[in-house]
């Protein structure tokens, strides 16, 4: 089973340097640029191979690339920018990737850059990310010294500059136009769309904003072409995926496997199943912006499209496992006082619908909940539906909520009925009629 | 006033933007790194530099977990409370902290040593629960551990 994004990763956890990377094959592929690969036959083998977005999106990477302005005419400069604001709980894979083998992305960066013509690059990093920052701020150093950044690629015109950006901490960060926002030197709120970034972005210009992980397969596609990109996959979608796993499961980690693998195999084969004596109750497929899948879903292939709409999406494809030892209503709780803490306060049903959902589910754990209180939980899964807000922060949070309510009902029920929650030794709140 | 070491930071830094604006961040957390905190007054010398209001600035400061406009204590401690670590017990890992330096989330040990405050998920889901102290990442943290750990952050 082929590994290519992280094959090479020191399992000591060691950097790697420029001249590990070039010996593996590394910026080979630039010397293809310059023996008369164009930008659109770039986008062309890039669209054959069926990349597609691995922030959670999963929108095709050519059809995205499609959208800018080419040619003598189109607005200058255009940007580039790695989504590396890796802020989505249970999700460490982009972490996995720029700690391991940083020049994997500032190459990526330079193709994606080539194929839409674009002079410049950011890589967004979320602050928290102290050693992804240390190693990234090398390899670009590194590949400015080698001549790869900052002067035209031999044989032809294309001259590229990468600059890191260490932001300070906001989840909203990771929203395509909050995220333009924020490099910009604002608040990072989103913009309205249209217009999208690949025409108006960065200060006008056209950006395209692409995840940390979908930059690292281009070199790839470029290297060893569609055909076999779309072999190392078990779907109709091209690539390896990085699967990853948390919660109480017996080895809790990362792999980089076929995509459309499923989630009882990475949990089961992988993981090594549930930790001793503890049981699968449901999942989160990847990040906490996904809807639970329970034990029917586990051999569902974990892709793009295989996934129906009414169980799910993939999202980031790092799980986190519920189990029998955790309670449900706490777990979504726990979910939701974070997006409450994270709404960048813009549109208000986001602002006042989140910490009201918190409120609420915080009453079910103190045992002060009612029937009225499950019906208004229920409610707002609709009023924070996609539509109702501006961003996709809030539909996100909504996605575990209604979940849970549907799979999970019974928990919901029982703390009501109980008057406390059923996991917390503490004692039934006794309940004063006026 | 900046001082000239700081001066020359934020013009290296400001040399990655087409305008000046898009390094407030980064001139936040540069400037942050040498004085601890943003105080009003430092949020009026980055307002000069980079020739925006100070009203500017402050939108972007107020909004960020990691830029601080109350003074911190000479260490911080970020506990993950996301998700995959409150699964493993980051609520006791914290409790451990506050029985041991005496400071609840948002607040400050009474020697000045560590202040805690609760981060977003730190990225670490394999190895919680995970606590970030300064710069240094910690996995499977157990509140046994605690001690040991922030023994070397005088």
């Amino acid at each position: 089973m082929e590994r290519p994004l992280t094959q090479h990763i020191h399992s000591d956890g060691t950097t790697r340097t420029l001249r590990e990377y070039v010996k593996t094959g590394g910026y080979r592929c630039l010397q293809r640029l310059s023996s008369g690969l164009a930008p659109k036959d770039l986008q062309r083998l890039v669209t054959d191979a069926g990349l597609r977005g691995r922030g959670g999106g999963g929108f095709l990477t050519g059809t995205k690339w499609s959208f800018v302005p080419m040619g003598a005419d189109a607005p200058k400069p255009k940007y580039i920018v790695a989504n590396g604001d890796e802020m989505e709980p249970g999700t460490f894979k982009d972490r996995v990737l720029m700690e391991g083998d940083s020049h994997g992305l500032v190459e990526g960066m330079i193709l994606a850059g080539y194929a839409i013509d674009a002079e410049v690059g950011y890589i967004f990093l979320r602050g928290e990310y102290h050693l992804s920052a240390q190693r990234l701020t090398e390899a670009i150093a590194e590949a400015y010294a080698a001549g790869y950044l900052g002067k035209p690629l031999p044989g032809t015109k294309f001259r590229f500059d990468l600059h890191l950006h260490a932001s300070a901490g906001r989840y909203i960060c990771g929203e395509e136009t909050a995220l333009i926002n924020a490099l910009e030197g604002k608040r990072a709120v989103p913009r309205a769309k249209p217009p999208f970034p690949q025409t108006v972005g960065l200060w006008g210009k056209p950006t395209v904003v692409q995840n940390v992980e979908t930059l690292y397969n281009i070199p790839h596609i470029v290297n060893k072409g569609s055909d076999w990109y779309h072999r190392l996959s078990r779907t109709q979608d091209g690539g390896t995926k990085i699967y990853g796993i948390s919660g109480r499961v017996a080895n809790p980690g990362w792999w980089e496997l076929p995509l459309g693998t499923t989630a009882r195999e990475v949990l089961e084969r992988y993981a090594g199943g549930m930790a001793d004596g503890i049981r699968f109750r449901g999942l989160l497929p990847g990040g906490i912006s996904t809807a639970f899948m329970t034990e029917e879903h586990l051999d569902l292939p974990l892709d793009f499209s295989s996934i129906p709409p009414e169980v799910g999406r993939l999202g980031t494809a790092t799980m986190i496992v519920l189990d029998d030892h955790t309670c449900p209503v706490g777990f979504v709780l726990n979910l939701e006082k974070f997006f409450a803490r994270e709404s960048c306060g813009w549109c208000t049903p986001c602002r006042e619908g989140l910490p009201w959902v918190a409120k609420l589910l915080m009453s079910f754990e103190e045992g002060r909940a009612t029937k009225d209180d499950l019906s208004l939980l229920e409610m707002h899964t609709k009023w924070l539906a996609p539509g109702h807000t501006f961003c996709g922060l809030a539909p996100g949070a909504m996605a575990p909520l209604q979940s849970a309510l549907k799979y999970f009902r019974d928990d919901f029920e029982q703390h009501i009925s109980l008057g406390r929650c059923p996991w917390s030794n503490k004692p039934a709140r006794l309940k004063v009629l006026v | 006033m900046l001082s000239d070491t700081e001066r020359r930071e934020l013009e290296d830094a400001v040399e990655h933007y087409p305008d000046k604006r898009g390094a407030t961040i980064d001139a936040l957390l540069t400037i942050q790194r040498r004085r601890g905190w943003i105080s009003d007054d430092t949020l009026l010398e980055i307002a000069k530099f980079l020739e925006i209001t100070v009203e500017d600035v402050d939108s972007v400061a107020t909004f960020y977990n990691l830029v601080f406009r109350k003074p911190v204590g000479r260490h911080v401690a970020f506990v993950c409370d996301s998700i995959s670590c409150w699964i493993k017990g980051c609520e006791q890992v914290q409790e451990q902290i506050k029985t041991l330096y005496q400071a609840d989330l948002g607040q400050t040990s009474p020697d000045g040593r560590l202040t805690v405050l609760p981060i977003a998920c730190l990225g670490q889901c394999e190895r919680a629960p995970a606590l970030m102290i300064d710069q240094d990442v910690y996995g499977n943290v157990t509140p046994e551990k605690i001690e040991q750990i922030v023994e070397k952050y005088k």
